[in-house]
């Protein structure tokens, strides 16, 4: 399983990346390999307020569904339409597949560094049996 | 295999309706249809061949043992059908004036009886269609009572973690926040738990007994005293009444409110996933907030369907009810109880019971240190069971169990099925270790091979068109 | 009579492989206190002759009429009889939801053909595989427009009593508010409707034809409707759409609708069937069982029951809706229905239906003191006027008509094709007769 070291990672599995203060965000390869099959993406709209620790869509495979948590708080400025025709995209690379970008970004959830977060990731399979 | 579309050849047809009578009058144009729909062009002959063939790729209950947990597949009895096809039931419409229609009323007051007394409730409703669609009603119930109080501040139903995913999903429609209560190690609900989320804001508590993994709480009295002791109400999903009746009473344990399934307990056939009923009973004290139809009986109400409920299914649940009687009704609850500890007696020392101890009318099984072992899952015992003409028993549920798989044999299956069915499992349990893959491409010898879910949900297909 | 198989000597059997000595020991968590001790206050149970005999006689105290000119939400359509053999067949009537496609292709490929008959009749281009019936499908429909600055739901007072009744009941349920739009000359008042179609409108609900048997101005509803950003939900009658603009033509967002036409009996209110249509746009807030055209593993075309990751076993507290079983065998009597029609046999029975009306409405209307109370264009129901209401309908009565259904403006009266001409021509003069004395 990949942790790219340069991504900083929720507990409910989404990453994070900051690009000219415009936050990034996807979920990581560990969630993708839970879900199993990605079959819908529900995304939010251009404009609507992201609240950090706050579900702004969700995601689902054949037979789970997933919400998705915005690790930042500010306002939706783009989101991949590309994954509501493609879903397995998210599948196939994570982390090349963001949902969306938020900007101005007022606040952020404590996030967790890579090496944290695969630790996390070890924990929880742990947990699952 | 074709579709009835795929049939269709234009100018064939059926003539049903003959010739009109009187003369045609025109439809004003702004209304008219230009374009028929395109229905299926196909005679009397290709219609019934059409449906046979259909028919043949079914498995019913009247084909083999259908131990799916969780749905009392019991055997329907033919009488029920006779009697739901007759003349004086079938041809009544609902608005007909009460003089004539006085046979309906003495079967739903009849069956309203049986009901009551076989729940220990005070009043019944059959207007809820399903199972959910009585839960929804029974809910309705306790916020109803809660409003017309001026009580407004209990926001949240408690639910066990172990519950049906329609009792979350029935409190979230009538507005209330739903608080999941973790279950004990033993499966029933952790009183400790149940004390901690108690309070003023408490609506009300959902609960199955038998609970979902098929176990009798027998902490029931102290549970259903600490919900009234907060000012909630209880609501009881009698979907597990199979196990019971006849020999404890929901409202013996402190229920207020109930819905029984007629499609389970009282065996009514599903039909391929509907028409059911679900009754919903309460106490006195909640009879003025039952639903009713604003136009067949008076406004003012709740209501959660047109008229008076699946009417011809009451019928066939009151044939049922009067053919078993008093005897009857704890016979089969006990036999129900019987086959579900006979089977899994027999197939322990194989796949294990999550809980092992007495259960009630079905028990799950945990196949999680069996996948461990072999890479063989709950998914691909239960495909491989389809080889045999079994259906698969109930997979991934409960949600507590990882890797469950849900038998309920109900009392209408003998010992020689049970006796038979134990040795399949005894069988496909050493398959895993022998051939894992070949389990894990099961079935072998079904309809179709495993359906492509993935792509069902990516890129549905809906509907055939024309290509 | 328990249908329980095994025998005393068999039940004994298995008690002994258990360990137990009686039955008693299976309800050992039971309570002792709360086990019944007395019988159930219910009779003996019977054998199969004397429950035959003892429902019979129940049945044998209804009224059966030979003419029905009553509707109101059930309509007495003639039934095929391929329709009636088809769901009588055991495999059909006693499975389960169709959960395991490989022993379920029957029932899946039934429902996956209902689904598009439902889309050709309704122009739509999704259907659900059926709800509990025309009623709920309207509060769905309620509930799957909502979004979240859009809350409140709009129904014509046209509209089927108990479709409204139900509809304000699920709102109830969810604390969202209903508003319902008033009806002028028998119809949908479209200035009405104008300005109640506020900002926080998420749809709006026609009947159609409504309540009263007229045809409604859907058309320009709609465009109300869709201006104000809000969607729109038309309730249909299956038959009339034979001959009717489809609820697409009409610019609906969603079709619903009561099934009962499509060979399913009067049956005292029940089993019925709601049928439920949108577009793709709408597809996943589609609530209800959906089965997808899919292949298996060798490729080959298959069904399966698809988009559940919506419904309630797997959303929980967030699915929109806690439906989990649909109408299936009478999705599949309307199915069988229509294919015995057809295209050019439902276009009969709607217009053989239209035509009985028009000519009932013509022959009571030519009677001293009846009158149409509404003049706009009918299909098969129409209100008149009735001095004497009470009289009209016992002496029907007494000759085997169940005449229209009382209403506060008169009796609304309905024919469908099953009326003859002679029995149509036999209640106007009765309804002469008792107006002349």
């Amino acid at each position: 399983m990949n942790f790219p070291s340069e991504l900083q990672y929720s507990k409910s599995h989404e990453w994070l990346r900051m690009e000219d203060g415009v936050a990034v965000v996807g979920i990581s390869d560990y969630a993708q390999h839970s879900l199993g099959d990605v079959v819908f993406i529900n995304l939010p709209q251009e404009g609507d307020e992201a609240q950090a620790g706050e579900p702004f869509g969700d995601i689902e495979s054949v037979k789970a569904v997933s919400d998705l948590v915005s690790p930042v708080s500010g306002v939706v400025c783009a989101v991949n339409e590309a994954l509501l025709d493609s879903p397995e995209l998210v599948n196939q690379n994570p982390y090349d597949a963001w949902l969306i970008k938020v900007e101005s970004v007022r606040d952020t959830e404590e996030l967790l560094s890579a090496e944290e977060y695969e630790r996390f990731c070890a924990e929880c399979e742990e947990a699952e049996g | 295999m074709k579709l009835i579309f795929e049939k269709s050849v234009p100018g064939r047809r059926c003539d049903i309706l003959g010739k009109c009578d009187v003369d045609y009058v025109s439809v004003p144009e702004s209304f008219a249809r230009q374009t028929p729909p395109a229905l299926p062009e196909v005679s009397e002959v290709d219609l019934s061949r059409h449906y046979t063939a259909l028919n043949q790729r079914v498995h019913g209950v009247n084909c083999g043992f259908y131990p799916l947990g969780s749905c009392t597949m019991k055997y329907n009895p033919r009488i029920d059908e006779d009697m739901a096809a007759l003349d004086g039931f079938t041809g009544i419409h609902p608005l007909a004036p009460e003089s004539a229609v006085q046979g309906c009323r003495e079967v739903l007051d009849t069956a309203s009886r049986y009901l009551c007394e076989i729940s220990g409730m005070d009043a019944m409703t059959f207007q809820p269609a399903a199972g959910a669609h009585g839960e929804f009603t029974g809910v309705l119930l306790i916020k109803q009572y809660h409003d017309s109080r001026g009580d407004t501040g209990r926001r949240k139903i408690i639910i066990p973690d172990s519950a049906h995913g329609t009792n979350p999903a029935t409190a979230a429609m009538c507005g209330y926040q739903v608080v999941n209560v973790p279950s004990a190690p033993d499966g029933c609900v952790d009183i400790e738990a149940l004390k901690a989320v108690l309070g003023d804001d408490t609506a009300g508590l959902m609960l199955t007994n038998p609970n979902t993994v098929g176990l009798f709480d027998e902490n029931i009295l102290e549970i259903t005293r600490l919900v009234h002791q907060a000012g909630g109400l209880c609501y009881y999903d009698g979907a597990n009444l199979n196990a019971v009746m006849g020999v404890v009473r929901p409202g013996d344990m402190g229920f207020d409110c109930i819905h029984m399934n007629l499609h389970k307990t009282f065996a009514t056939p599903h039909g391929g996933g509907g028409p059911g009923a679900g009754a919903v009973g309460c106490k006195a004290f909640l009879a003025e907030f039952l639903p009713h139809s604003a136009l067949a009986e008076e406004p003012g109400h709740i209501q959660v369907r047109s008229f008076q409920g699946n009417f011809l299914v009451v019928v066939r649940a009151l044939t049922y009810l009067m053919s078993l009687g008093r005897e009857g009704i704890p016979e089969a609850a006990q036999n129900a109880v019987l086959n579900a500890n006979y089977l899994m007696e027999k197939i322990k020392g194989t796949f294990q019971p999550a809980y092992d101890r007495v259960c009630m009318h079905e028990f799950v099984l945990d196949l999680g240190p069996y996948k461990k072992a072999t890479g063989v899952s709950a998914l691909d015992v239960a495909k491989s069971l389809i080889d045999y003409g079994m259906h698969p028993p109930t997979m991934y549920f409960p949600l507590i169990v990882h890797e469950a798989l849900m038998l309920e044999p109900t009392e209408t299956e003998s010992k020689e099925t049970l006796d038979w069915a134990a040795e399949i499992f005894r069988e496909l349990y050493d398959l895993g270790y022998k051939d894992p893959d070949y389990m894990r491409a099961a079935p072998h010898h079904a309809q179709i091979g495993r359906p492509d879910e993935v792509r069902a949900s990516r890129n549905p297909v809906l509907r055939w068109e024309e290509a | 009579m328990s249908y329980v198989p095994s025998t005393g000597a068999q039940r004994r059997e298995m008690l002994e492989a258990l360990g137990m000595r009686d039955w008693r020991e299976l309800y050992r968590d039971v309570p002792e206190e709360m086990l019944l001790t007395e019988p159930l206050n219910i009779p003996e149970g019977m054998g199969e002759l004397e429950v035959r005999r003892a429902v019979s006689a129940m049945a044998a105290k209804n009224t059966r009429f030979d003419t029905i000119l009553r509707g109101a939400g059930a309509y007495d359509h003639y039934i095929p009889s391929i329709a009636r053999s088809v769901t009588s067949k055991e495999e059909f009537l006693t499975a389960y939801t169709p959960y395991q496609a490989e022993m379920s292709q029957g029932v899946l490929q039934s429902i996956f053909e209902y689904q598009t008959m439902i889309c050709q009749l309704t122009g739509m281009e999704v259907s659900n595989a059926s709800v509990y019936d025309g009623a709920t499908a309207a509060a769905e429909a309620a509930a799957m427009c909502r979004d979240r600055k859009r809350r409140v739901t709009l129904i014509s007072a046209a509209a089927h009593p108990d479709t409204i009744n139900t509809v304000r009941t699920y709102c109830y349920g969810a604390g969202e508010e209903l508003r319902i739009v008033p009806a002028k000359n028998g119809k949908t008042d479209p200035e009405a409707l104008a300005e109640m179609l506020t900002e926080d409108v998420a749809s709006f609900y026609v009947q159609q034809p409504n309540f009263f048997g007229l045809l409604e101005d859907a058309e320009a509803l709609g465009q109300l409707v869709h201006q104000a950003g809000a969607m729109y939900v038309m309730g249909c009658d299956p038959i009339s759409l034979g001959i009717l603009k489809s609820p697409a033509e009409q610019g609906a967002d969603v079709a619903v609708g009561e099934g009962q036409s499509l060979g399913l009996p009067l049956g005292f209110g029940g089993p019925y069937l709601g049928f439920m249509a949108t577009t793709k746009k709408y597809m996943r807030r589609l609530p209800g069982r959906i089965v997808s055209q899919t292949v298996d593993s060798a490729g080959e075309r298959c069904f399966v029951l698809a988009l559940q990751a919506r419904e309630q076993h797997i959303r929980r507290e967030k699915a929109g809706s806690n439906i989990c079983s649909n109408e299936a065998l009478c999705a599949l009597t309307a199915a069988v229905y229509l294919a015995a029609m057809g295209p050019k046999g439902l276009a009969e029975a709607a217009r053989q239906s239209m035509a009985k009306a028009h000519y009932l409405a013509e022959a009571l209307t030519a009677i001293d003191g009846v009158e149409l109370v509404y003049s706009g264009p009918f299909y098969q129901e129409f209100v008149t006027t009735a001095p004497r209401r009470e009289e009209i309908l016992s002496a029907l009565e007494a000759q085997g008509i169940l005449g229209g259904l009382p209403v506060q403006e008169g009796i609304l009266w309905c024919a469908t094709e099953k009326a003859s001409r002679q029995a149509l021509d036999r209640a106007a003069v009765i309804v002469r007769e008792v107006l002349s004395k």
